[in-house]
């Protein structure tokens, strides 16, 4: 029985990790060919990407954009996720369900409708419309942590605060922020790995005129192949692996990912 | 601290720009592309406003009811493959130690996050005649010569369920973990097999779960749109490919907004039924 | 008029009314209980006397002036709350600091204040532990302590040991009286738990749905309870119908008690007599005859269950004077009218 699961969790596992793998292989091919098993061992390729004008330009982008995305996300979420969960205001919730709403449709639905509505306007095309755009599209997972951290919060512990003194300010300041600040980075952290890796809300808003990583690859790839695409792709998945690493390390992942914590 | 409706103007003040910024930004964008799919398509790539139903008119070709067809038959296919390959997954992963979940769900977590893209590459690597899995085969004498595997339907199956794995196990998460452990002891110590008890006690108690995880990743599969043209001939293309190609190539602005509506609506009643099933389960 | 004063103080959740035209007055320096089954309001009092709920009608005085309308943050108070609610990120000196931070105190006086709080709970050198490493006992001194840091006007307690066991809640319950009483600070203190109530207050409140029933020193609740409820909450008690007889005197179980009246005009009341009070004595002689049908001897007490006109009497009597008594036995019981409190009905 034993080795029944252990041959299905394997099979399940070889099958997430055989394409990177291979991806891996080929990153470290010595010359500029699809090889696998890789011929030759060369870094180069991962040097590539910041010396090579075209794939650090698009490096750049892809992090700004991110990073900044990422905080006007938070932005948006964190009064709001603030707001249900200290006022009853029914309607309210309208706006929780348009927050969740870009992240559970098919992307290219909140693609189009920014790119026409950037168009309409006559903003098309300019690189803080990515920002706004991303801002927009991944509101949803710094709302969903910040709303488990916000329900995990005791709401005596305000109301202690209010008994020696705190009013509704500094309860946020001294009591409530310092709470919430892990469920803060790790909606950061969701929320800026996706933007690193988004191509086609990117690519409908800024693809003429602005090159993150993903679009670059794709670019890339239909006029042939070059390793540097799998360098990108392992450089990603190790950045992704180290935050949601951290968020494991210093938050509980399990919990955030909905289920009931271990202590308590 | 009691939760309390707010009492005076300033204490909405925390709702202005969240409120503001998804209003101008996700329900404004969202109603132009409404209205843009009522617009008059002009010659070179310009539109009219007009309030036309030619956009939807186009819906009722021969070819783009089979674009459609293929699209839900797709969606379906992943979501079922991610489903049962799924379900006893997240079972076990549920019942493992908590610094193996830990370590399973960053990777989850790392592939899911990861572009889509990247894995349309990944799996061309895997499926290409060079660097393929088909050497391996040669290698271990299964084959006389590797040859490439895409294009093709198995590349863009393969590599859309290697997408929505994750997602699936991450949806039936939750669930799974909360599910009382002393339920398949008790179905153990009633004389049923580890396996017997999975599917006659696990599986039905979470046969809503499952339903409503079906459907999450339908949609999710039903906004792949790299992986068709990637991994796939023409005739495996998407709706969401098909949106993507008329906007941005074919600058057809109309007909790609009134496929994106047509979208939403199949996606919210779908979303719609997910919730419906998952209520059911609470009232249970 | 000093003290804490409430007025007519009336509470509803929509229909429902959680507490009903209360009014007591608290005088400087006393320990009061507010004692009640769990939804009787008890807490929804106390809340409303922090500000943390907002009464529907009546008002709150503390000190002569009017507080009905004062936020919580600025009322003085110093609580501590059934789940302690021991800020999880701060230290124990910085949670028992808090208030003196808001109110923009010194760093030294804080720590200086911080350490004398911490020497009065029995618990030097602390200031640096996290919370979250401390036992039930210490978590619940260091809320205690927390809330006693700005020296404040009122001390409320919501069933503050209520997470703690038994042995350790019994041993608080002393110690919180003996600071209350070294401090001389007003505390009110909400218990379901009538002996932590006796233990502690000087009056005890006792409550049911939504209204007080009596208040009073602990001994009078239980030697002179108000009304029949008061008399079946607080501790074990006897409840027995009493009728008046055409004479006027006071018939039990089918027995004229000497010495009993019922008052003036009323024909049937209720008798409640104390297990402890019940007498147990050889049938007849002018006794209430009865049978005896269970006997449960707990060591240090024990009880004597009888059957009397289809109504049981339970006798309680220590083990040096033991009722020669087995199930089944005809016996006397006799009733002494200075320990029994006729209630109306």
């Amino acid at each position: 029985m034993i080795a029944l699961r252990r041959l299905f969790l394997t099979a399940v596992g070889l099958f997430l990790a055989l394409p990177l793998i291979v991806v891996a292989g080929v990153s470290v091919n010595q010359r500029q060919s699809l090889a696998f098993p890789p011929q030759g061992f060369s870094l180069s390729w991962y040097g590539q990407i910041f010396t090579n004008p075209e794939w650090r330009n698009a490096l750049i982008a892809s992090l700004t954009l991110a990073a900044f995305s990422a905080l006007l996300a938070l932005a948006i979420a964190l009064p709001l996720a603030w707001f249900l969960w200290r006022r009853i205001a029914p309607w309210a919730n309208i706006f929780q369900l348009l927050g969740i709403a870009p992240f559970t449709l098919p992307p290219v639905i909140t693609a189009l409708g920014l790119l026409t509505f950037w168009a309409t306007t006559g903003f098309y095309g300019q690189s803080w419309t990515a920002v706004i755009s991303h801002g927009i599209f991944f509101v949803t997972l710094p709302l969903v942590t910040l709303s488990l951290g916000f329900s995990a919060i005791d709401r005596s512990l305000v109301e202690a605060a209010a008994t020696m003194g705190a009013d509704d300010k500094t309860v946020f300041r001294t009591v409530v922020l310092p709470l919430i600040l892990p469920y803060l980075v790790s909606g950061y952290a969701f929320a800026f790995v996706l933007s690193l890796n988004e191509y086609i809300v990117a690519y409908m808003t800024v693809g003429f005129t602005m090159e993150t990583l993903p679009i670059k690859i794709f670019n890339a790839l239909r006029y042939g192949y070059t390793p540097t695409m799998a360098s990108v792709t392992v450089l990603f998945l190790g950045v992704a692996a180290i935050v949601f690493g951290l968020v494991a390390r210093f938050g509980d992942l399990p919990k955030l990912l909905g289920a009931m914590s271990e202590d308590r | 601290m009691r939760r309390e409706p707010p009492q005076r103007p300033a204490d909405y003040g925390p709702l202005l720009f969240p409120a503001g910024m998804l209003t101008l930004f996700f329900v404004v964008p969202f109603a132009t592309m409404i209205a843009v799919s009522f617009f008059q398509r002009e010659q070179g790539g310009f539109y009219t406003p007009a309030f036309v139903f030619d956009n939807y008119a186009r819906f009722l070709s021969l070819f783009f009811g089979r674009v459609l067809a293929f699209s839900l038959f797709l969606a379906v296919a992943v979501a079922v493959a991610c489903v049962v390959i799924g379900v006893p997954f997240t079972y076990l992963l549920s019942r493992s130690k908590r610094n193996i979940q830990i370590v399973w769900l960053v990777a989850l977590l790392s592939i899911l996050s990861l572009s889509e893209v990247m894995i349309g590459f990944a799996w061309s690597t895997l499926f290409s005649r060079t660097a393929g899995l088909t050497n391996l085969f040669v290698w271990l004498g299964l084959m006389e010569q590797a040859q490439a595997l895409t294009p093709s339907f198995g590349a863009v199956m393969t590599a859309m369920t290697y997408q929505a794995l994750p997602y699936t196990v991450l949806v039936l998460y939750p669930a799974l973990v909360r599910l009382d452990p002393t339920l398949t002891e008790a179905a153990r110590t009633l004389g049923a097999s580890p396996i017997r008890a999975f599917f006659t006690v696990v599986v039905p108690a979470l046969r809503n779960t499952i339903l409503a995880t079906l459907i999450m990743v339908f949609i999710f599969a039903l906004g792949c749109y790299l992986l068709p043209q990637l991994l796939g001939r023409p005739q495996h293309w998407t709706l969401s490919v098909l949106i993507t190609d008329q906007a941005i190539y074919q600058s057809n602005m109309p007909f790609a907004a009134a496929m994106a509506v047509f979208l939403v609506l199949v996606s919210l009643a779908l979303v719609g039924l997910a919730l419906y099933t998952g209520r059911q389960k609470e009232a249970k | 008029m000093s003290g804490l004063n409430l007025n007519h103080v009336t509470k509803q959740f929509g229909t429902f009314t959680a507490v009903n035209d209360v009014s007591l007055s608290v005088p400087d320096g006393t320990f009061v209980c507010l004692l009640g089954p769990s939804g009787c309001g008890k807490t929804t009092l106390m809340r409303m006397i922090a500000g943390l709920d907002l009464p529907t009608g009546g008002s709150i005085e503390l000190g002569g002036a009017d507080i009905t309308a004062v936020p919580t943050h600025k009322r003085d108070l110093g609580m501590v709350f059934q789940s302690l609610a021991l800020f999880p990120h701060l230290t124990v000196g910085e949670n028992i600091a808090y208030s003196l931070r808001i109110r923009g105190i010194a760093k030294d006086a804080q720590k200086a204040r911080v350490e004398e709080l911490l020497a009065m709970i029995h618990l030097p050198g602390f200031a640096d532990r996290s919370v979250n490493k401390l036992s039930g006992g210490q978590r619940q001194r260091v809320a205690i302590a927390r809330a006693l840091a700005i020296s404040p006007k009122l001390f409320l307690l919501d069933e503050p040991l209520s997470a703690l066991d038994a042995k350790l809640r019994e041993a608080m319950q002393v110690e919180l009286r003996q600071l209350q009483q070294r401090l001389g600070i007003t505390t009110i203190v909400v218990t379901h738990d009538q002996r932590e109530a006796m233990t502690m207050a000087d009056t005890v409140v006792v409550m049911n749905k939504g209204e007080i029933r009596q208040a009073a020193p602990p001994v009078d609740i239980y030697r002179r309870p108000a009304d029949s409820f008061v008399a079946d909450f607080i501790g074990q008690t006897n409840l027995i119908p009493v009728e008046a007889d055409s004479t006027g005197r006071a018939l039990v179980l089918g027995r004229i008690v000497e010495g009993l009246a019922l008052p003036a005009g009323a024909l049937k009341g209720m008798l409640s007599v104390r297990p402890e009070d019940v007498q147990v004595t050889a049938p007849g002689n002018g006794t209430i005859s009865g049978t005896v049908t269970f006997v449960r001897d707990l060591g240090g007490a024990i009880e004597t269950f009888i059957e009397a006109a289809g109504q049981q009497v339970i006798a309680v009597s220590s083990p040096r004077n033991r009722p020669e008594v087995s199930v089944g036995q005809q016996v006397g019981i006799r009733l002494d009218p200075a320990t029994s409190v006729v209630l109306a009905k």
